[in-house]
């Protein structure tokens, strides 16, 4: 395939060819892919290595779900950053459309084409002005003409409108976009694809038939603990393991936001700022509001943590 | 391998995971880049393509226990004896007589022993040090003897799984050990001042702070037993009905298709769970269906007005674009013992998507009836509100049985009144009258001052006007009788009347 890559003129040149060549392996197995990814401070469980070490070998997107703030976003970066490749990353909004996603095409450059030779015939022109001088490429084609490994990184794919989903799935299935003016641009490499999604509405179910599904909750105890020694320089490990405790503790309320891995950092952080060695019920009163971002939560926790039982 | 793939799958779409045919490819392809001998993986792996809802997980998990269950010699149950000692196995051969010492054993664990029971104490004491001590394969190894101990398994015979398990967690009787474990800590520290938990300040006693999170501990690793528990009994089941059959018995139902009435606590636990998500799900889907049902007949008078500008020329039509009313809403729900979880969940979905309607009010009733709308004014947690309605509601009028009759009266006589051609009327409960006089002529009255009465009834079709259920004569009057006895049919009741 000569023209695997480029952008392919004829329309038989985009059906003859298939699906792009899956190039090395990243990871060589499931172990490696933690080790890679604790080597940059991110610590996976099996699911998380599992899933990511299957994404590498189908050439699969994986669409990772979760409460916020429990490291989707960071898994991705973290990839990027063990596989040494470059992070596209695309931001999903509601109202989001191909102009913004896929492609646009770079109108005023090409009127300014139009008026610097008005003498030539239309059918040169035409073909001059769609070519890939005038396209302005947006996340998603980006990452797949890139040449150099790529990480694509699709955020919060859940606030995007059911119809705009389907702009996606060409490039999820089939690592290729079809440009009418031009034909199909199919990828040199097969990007690793994260799509992440906080899961406020269901996904359509082409979507999800076309990825790998990976749900990322709260860490368990030993590895939120791990997640706190590595991540906050300088805690000692008795407080490190008295912040998971107690951060468990409050997730076993019924609050309306149980605290995330990153707000559980930025409270184990504030206490390592603050000096505090070891967390007393006054000191956890005071600092509670990092951890908690509604007012009946933090009143509810208080009691909770201050020994008074619930009605329950 | 492939078949065995196959059967699980069937397994999995039986339980109501929806498998596509290309995620069964991409499972099989799973196959071949992960190595079978590495468990844990190949159920994270296979699990990424063949389940798509984290609300799937635990029904996915249960059947992958069981399709690829530990079957290598290192797990045959005849090697009990050997990880414990063997005396005790001796003795869980005699499981017949199993409740009685497990009785005495209760009984002597609070007084820190006593001399019958012994086998009972022993377990107890074993559990007690595994729980202690943190100890995982101690606790795989008590959980190993509490089931041949307890659960009486039996060759063949067709029981469920839950059933062991519940015999098997009935004697361990966890809440107990719990309540020894955090006292034997609490004394401990005020004696040494030395916690498990890391605590320190010497002859300090606990605080209530150290207190909650050494309890919390101590309830994740009782979780982490019955998980143990159940992994064994699982085990066993397989060992001795094969796994298809026992995956029929033992099917996990995903948490939209929990029967709410005979709903465990744990699974009540689950269904709470979702139904946060499921109700912002179904606000977003209503708010989205009312934007985009547009598309109305032509406004004359806006396009001849527009035209104006284009000199007179109609240039660009306008339309009228329908504005749905919503709808006003007024549940009725009975809140008696029986129905009371079906009520609940109820009035937490319509409150949580009450954007939707004009207005809500609610009402509930026993024998007594009362408006508990306001509850839910200005509180952003409608699980806070439903908690307040079942211990400050005023709905208790003779003897808290579930009189409909009068409650429909008393209903009728204070807020009849207020019913308008707008409102729709939904009658929540089993009309199971307990032979109370019907007062269905409040339902006919209700039908004609209303647009719409909707009766929502939690039990299954079949036990329909058997016994003192009445829903029959209510029916009559009513536009329609549902049956609402999981989230899933609920949300659709719901989804259809916004």
């Amino acid at each position: 395939m000569s023209s695997d890559g480029s952008l392919v003129g004829t329309p038989a040149d985009a059906i003859s060819s298939g699906f792009p060549e899956a190039g090395p392996p990243r990871f060589a197995s499931i172990g490696d892919v933690r080790s890679g990814l604790a080597g940059v401070d991110y610590l996976a469980d099996d699911g998380i290595s599992g899933v990511v070490y299957l994404a590498d070998r189908l050439a699969k997107p994986v669409l990772v779900e979760g409460p916020a703030g429990t490291g989707k976003t960071e898994l991705a970066k973290s990839v990027a950053r063990v596989t040494g490749s470059r992070l596209i990353r695309l931001q999903c909004y509601e109202g989001l459309d191909e102009s913004k996603a896929l492609y646009e095409w770079n109108y005023k450059k090409q009127l300014l084409r139009i008026q610097a030779d008005a003498g030539r015939s239309w059918e040169q022109l035409e073909e001059d002005i769609f070519s890939e001088d005038f396209l302005l490429t947006r996340p998603l084609l980006e990452a797949i003409r890139s040449t150099e490994p790529v990480v694509l990184l699709v955020d919060e794919v859940d606030r995007l409108e059911l119809e705009t989903e389907a702009l996606l799935l060409e490039v999820l299935s089939e690592y290729q976009v079809s440009i009418p003016e031009l034909g199909t641009v199919r990828a040199h490499q097969i990007p690793l694809v994260f799509l992440t999604s906080n899961a406020t509405r269901e996904l359509s179910e082409a979507l999800k038939r076309r990825c790998l599904y990976l749900h990322i909750d709260y860490p368990d105890l030993e590895r939120e603990r791990s997640i706190i020694e590595t991540r906050v320089p300088g805690i000692s490990q008795a407080l490190a393991d008295q912040v998971a405790r107690i951060v468990r503790s409050i997730r076993t309320l019924e609050l309306k936001k149980a605290p995330s891995v990153s707000e559980t950092l930025d409270w184990a952080r504030t206490l390592v700022v603050l000096g505090i060695a070891s967390v007393d019920v006054d000191q956890a009163r005071d600092t509670l509001h990092i951890l908690l971002k509604y007012r009946s939560d933090i009143e509810r926790a208080e009691k909770e943590l201050a020994g008074v039982e619930s009605p329950d | 391998m492939l078949d065995l793939l196959t059967g699980f799958i069937a397994e999995l779409r039986a339980a109501g995971i929806p498998v596509s045919l290309t995620e069964h490819l991409d499972a099989a392809e799973t196959l071949r880049h992960v190595p079978l001998e590495d468990r844990e993986a190949l159920k994270y792996t296979l699990g990424a393509s063949l389940v798509k809802s984290s609300t799937h997980w635990p029904a996915y998990e249960t059947a992958f226990e069981i399709y690829f269950a530990l079957r290598g010699p290192e797990f045959r149950i005849d090697a009990d004896g050997a990880d414990g000692d063997g005396e005790r196995s001796e003795r869980t051969t005699d499981t017949g007589a199993d409740d009685l010492p497990g009785q005495g054993g209760r009984h002597g664990r609070g007084q820190g022993g006593g001399g019958e029971g012994m086998t009972a104490e022993e377990i107890a004491d074993l559990l007690y040090q595994a729980l202690l001590g943190a100890n995982r394969s101690l606790v795989a190894a008590v959980a190993r003897q509490a089931v041949s101990r307890y659960a009486g398994m039996e060759a063949g015979r067709p029981v469920g799984g839950t059933y062991y398990l519940y015999r098997t967690l009935r004697n361990l009787d966890l809440d107990k050990v719990l309540d020894r474990l955090v006292e034997a800590s609490r004394q401990s520290a005020a004696a040494h001042g030395e916690v498990d938990g890391g605590g320190d300040g010497a002859g300090v006693p606990l605080t209530a702070l150290e207190e909650r999170l050494l309890r919390d501990e101590y309830q994740a690793r009782i979780d982490q037993l019955r998980k143990e528990i159940e992994a064994e009994i699982r085990r066993r089941l397989v060992e001795d009905r094969g796994s298809e059959a026992l995956a029929r018995s033992i099917r996990k139902p995903l948490p939209e298709d929990i029967d709410v009435m005979h709903a465990t606590r744990d699974e009540l636990v689950a269904l709470r769970r979702s139904l946060q998500p499921l109700s912002r799900k179904l606000a977003v889907r209503l708010a989205r269906k009312r934007r985009h049902g547009r598309k109305g007949a032509l406004d004359f008078r806006a396009t001849v007005r527009h035209s104006l500008s284009t000199g007179g020329v109609p240039v660009e039509p306008k339309f009228r674009y329908p504005r749905p009313a919503k709808p006003e809403i007024v549940v009725i729900a009975d809140i008696s013992g029986s129905v009371a979880s079906f009520a609940r969940f109820t009035l937490h979905l319509v409150h949580a998507i009450s954007a939707q309607f004009s207005k809500v009010r609610s009402f509930v009733f026993i024998d007594g009836v009362d408006e508990v709308t306001e509850y839910f004014d200005g509180v952003d947690d409608p699980a806070e509100a439903v908690h307040r309605i079942n211990t400050e509601a005023d709905v208790v009028w003779v003897d808290g049985h579930s009189d409909y009759g009068h409650a429909l009266t008393v209903f009728w006589e204070r807020w009849g009144e207020e019913l308008t051609p707008r409102t729709s009327v939904l009658l929540l409960g089993d009309a199971r009258n307990n032979y109370h006089a019907s007062a269905a002529w409040v339902v006919k009255e209700l039908r004609a001052r209303a647009r719409h009465v909707y009766w929502l009834n939690p039990e299954p079709r079949a036990y329909w006007n058997s016994g003192d259920s009445i829903v029959g004569e209510y029916a009559n009057f009513c536009d329609e009788v549902v049956e609402c006895r999981t989230l899933r049919q609920l949300e659709r009741f719901v989804g259809e009347l916004a």
